[in-house]
């Protein structure tokens, strides 16, 4: 085991996937000489050359266009979005024809295209750069949409994803980049739809993922104070969505919350909570509680900001009020 | 139809832009020296604010900067030949030059950086430099965090503009690395078909962040695709203010005059790195800023003024120290501004009292 960041699990993910396969390779703006715009891709210009790593010109629809149109030819590209919001640029590619070109060719052709993306808020990037659109995407069939929190998923989903043959929405929170944690040494594999208890605890269960499991983890550190042991469920993927993880934890714990740093309106979170209350009502001993991002774009103004972003106390008071304890 | 090259090598009052009124009709009247010295005062401010923002990113006070070095002379003499009061200014990120220009106050743009109240253009919501600004006097609008989204828009006021029979000109700012987006291509498209009133005015300083412009586009010249729109494409020395004049002045006339839109490619430098986050010595060579800032247009201008006799030392010494001392009240009083008050975090998502709102 190695203790590495969630950028360098990302970057060895890439390596790892390059030396692999040659139908692989990397295409986004700044990506190159710049190493993209979260250092992920450092390095890799050098060792891998300007045609398995290439910068493109500043036009979205374009790229990722031509990301489906590579895959589709038999290559593995891997495109990197300055952040989720530019996707929207590309969201015709994305969800009109990515998601629905081997439905619509009757499996005839396939686009095993991953689409990396910085998302989230909380660095003062405000209202069109601190956006998470991973639960629109998993609302798409055709779509696979993954959402690591540590560095060993980051690593492991990465290779799964890469090796997919359907198309990946790869979210990467911009958080998160900085975060350590252990990897094997050796290559490895995390499978897509496969969540991930990532503390056992008996008396309720914290359903989340990306960086909202930092905060569900801190906060059951936090609620461990006053004898409430807290379970944490990380999806790791939104699409496919193991509920069957969640469910069996809800029902051995028999309280739940679920933490949807994103807009709390038809958010993926209202999903989660549905699925737990009809599947499982009967072992709760409350509604299914709730935490999320405000209604609100993201403001420019820091102390605005921050206003916006579930916080720990957020989910301790929510507990408290959802289930007396 | 037709691109120009207007661009002289040095800046000067005498041989610019005159090819680019031979061909266009009449150009703007010419520039009087009083003009140009005028020009040189906003330029010169917006150098100081411009390095003073810098430094208050470089000690955490502001938490980013698109930096207008090298811009600025391209910036001043656009809107030198635009009227602030009439005319539309659809804005992009690098426009400081653009907004003291228009008499957007230092503190104003202060108050943006540092994101606190009283902050004009978005009440301290959205990135310096984007909003909308004092809409009764002038209408200067940017949301161009998503570069290019700026163009389209422009395109629809023009349009507005023109069903109402109202004479104004819009002028949409956007880069180089903008000008590769598909809204730049279908903005065009819409305006040269409906002969709409704007300027698309692309500042190019040959870098998208880190991508040189060869790795951008297969042509020399961005002025040049105007032709596939069937508009005029002017190319002009962005570090000429004279000759941007000319050449937005003439831009400015066949929009009036109901002839439709022009593409004007002013060619600058980017003296700073993209924005304060980046580093450009890991992609720019240093052969390709060698001998750029000897081409400083600010300097230049000011041998300009010298040469006719419109400013001397004692006057150049009170302009610099004027900036000066107008940016560190600025910065002063800019500090001393309160944050905005956590209840402003829920007004204007929907029109006050609509069912929706939660302010
Ligand atoms: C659609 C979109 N993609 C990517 C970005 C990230 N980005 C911000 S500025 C920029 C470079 C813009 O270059 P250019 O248009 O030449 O303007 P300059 O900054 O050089 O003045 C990029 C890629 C963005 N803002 N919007």
């Amino acid at each position: 085991m190695t203790e590495i960041t969630f950028r360098q699990a990302l970057q060895r993910g890439l390596r790892e996937a390059l030396d692999a396969d040659p139908n692989v390779f990397l295409m986004g703006e700044d990506i190159g000489k710049y190493d993209g715009a979260y250092a992920v891709t450092q390095g890799l210009l050098e060792k891998y050359g300007p045609d398995r790593v290439r910068d493109t010109p500043i036009s979205e629809a374009a790229f990722v266009g031509a990301g489906v149109g590579a895959a589709v030819a038999g290559l593995r590209p891997v495109v990197e979005l300055m952040s989720m919001s530019f996707s929207l640029v590309a969201s015709d590619q994305i969800v009109n024809m990515a998601a629905k070109i081997r439905y619509m060719s009757g499996g005839q052709l396939k686009v095993p295209m991953v689409l990396r993306a910085p998302t989230g808020g909380g660095v003062q990037l405000a209202a069109t750069h601190s956006q998470s659109f991973e639960n629109w995407y998993a609302s798409v069939p055709g779509l696979k949409v993954v959402t690591p929190s540590t560095p060993y998923d980051a690593l492991g989903l990465l290779r799964s994803s890469i090796e997919d043959d359907n198309p990946v929405i790869f979210a990467e929170n911009a958080l998160l980049y900085a975060t350590r944690g252990d990897v094997p040494d050796a290559e490895y594999f995390v499978p897509i739809g496969v969540a991930d208890v990532k503390r056992t605890g008996t008396d309720i269960t914290l359903v989340g993922w990306a960086h909202g499991i930092v905060t569900l983890m801190a906060a059951a550190e936090k609620l461990a104070e006053t004898g409430v042991s807290a379970e944490v469920v990380d999806l790791r993927s939104l699409r496919p969505l193991d509920m069957e993880t969640v469910i069996e934890s809800v029902e051995k714990t028999g309280r739940a919350l679920v933490l949807d740093e994103n807009w709390r309106t038809a958010g993926f979170g209202a999903e989660i909570a549905a699925e737990i209350g009809y599947r499982s009502s009967d072992y709760l001993d409350g509604p299914v509680a709730r935490v999320s991002g405000t209604d609100t774009p993201s403001p420019y103004s820091r102390p605005l900001e921050q206003l916006g972003i579930p916080q720990v106390a957020w989910v301790i008071d929510e507990i408290e009020k959802t289930y007396g304890i | 139809m037709f691109s120009e090259q207007s661009s002289s090598a040095t800046p000067g009052l005498s041989d610019n832009g005159s090819a680019v009124s031979d061909k266009y009709g009449a150009g703007p009247p010419p520039l009087t020296d009083t003009d140009l010295l005028e020009m040189y005062r906003t330029m010169v401010l917006s150098r100081k604010l411009d390095q003073r923002i810098w430094q208050m990113n470089r000690q955490g006070r502001a938490a980013i900067v698109a930096s207008a070095q090298g811009h600025e002379a391209a910036q001043v003499g656009a809107i030198r030949a635009l009227d602030p009061e009439r005319d539309r200014f659809y804005i992009y990120y690098r426009e400081l030059t653009t907004m003291l220009a228009l008499g957007v106050t230092p503190l104003e743009l202060l108050l943006g950086f540092l994101a606190k109240e009283g902050e004009p253009l978005s009440g301290a919501r959205q990135f310096p430099l984007h909003g909308a600004i004092d809409r009764d006097r002038r209408d200067i609008v940017s949301f161009s965090n998503v570069v290019a989204t700026q163009l389209p828009q422009a395109v629809g006021v023009a349009l507005a503009d023109k069903m109402r029979g109202e004479k104004r000109v819009t002028v949409a700012y956007f880069g180089d690395g903008a000008s590769s987006m598909g809204e730049t291509h279908e903005a065009m498209n819409f305006a040269s078909i409906h002969r709409l009133p704007v300027i698309f005015f692309c500042e190019n300083n040959k870098y998208a962040i880190s991508v040189p412009i060869s790795q951008q586009m297969n042509i020399e010249s961005i002025a040049t695709r105007a032709s596939a729109y069937g508009m005029p494409g002017i190319e002009v020395n962005g570090f000429d203010p004279v000759a941007v004049y000319e050449a937005v002045g003439a831009a400015a006339n066949l929009a009036l005059s109901g002839q439709g839109p022009t593409l004007v490619e002013a060619v600058v430098e980017r003296f700073l790195p993209h924005t304060s986050d980046d580093d450009d010595t890991r992609y720019r060579p240093p052969e390709d800023l060698e001998g750029i800032r000897d081409l400083d247009p600010i300097p230049a201008t000011e041998k300009i003024l010298r040469a006719s006799g419109t400013l001397d030392d004692a006057l150049d010494e009170e302009i610099k120290s004027l900036a000066q001392k107008i940016v560190n009240q600025a910065t002063e009083d800019a500090e001393n501004a309160p944050f905005p008050e956590p209840q402003d975090f829920y007004e204007q998502v929907y029109a006050p009292g609509s069912p929706g709102d939660q302010s």
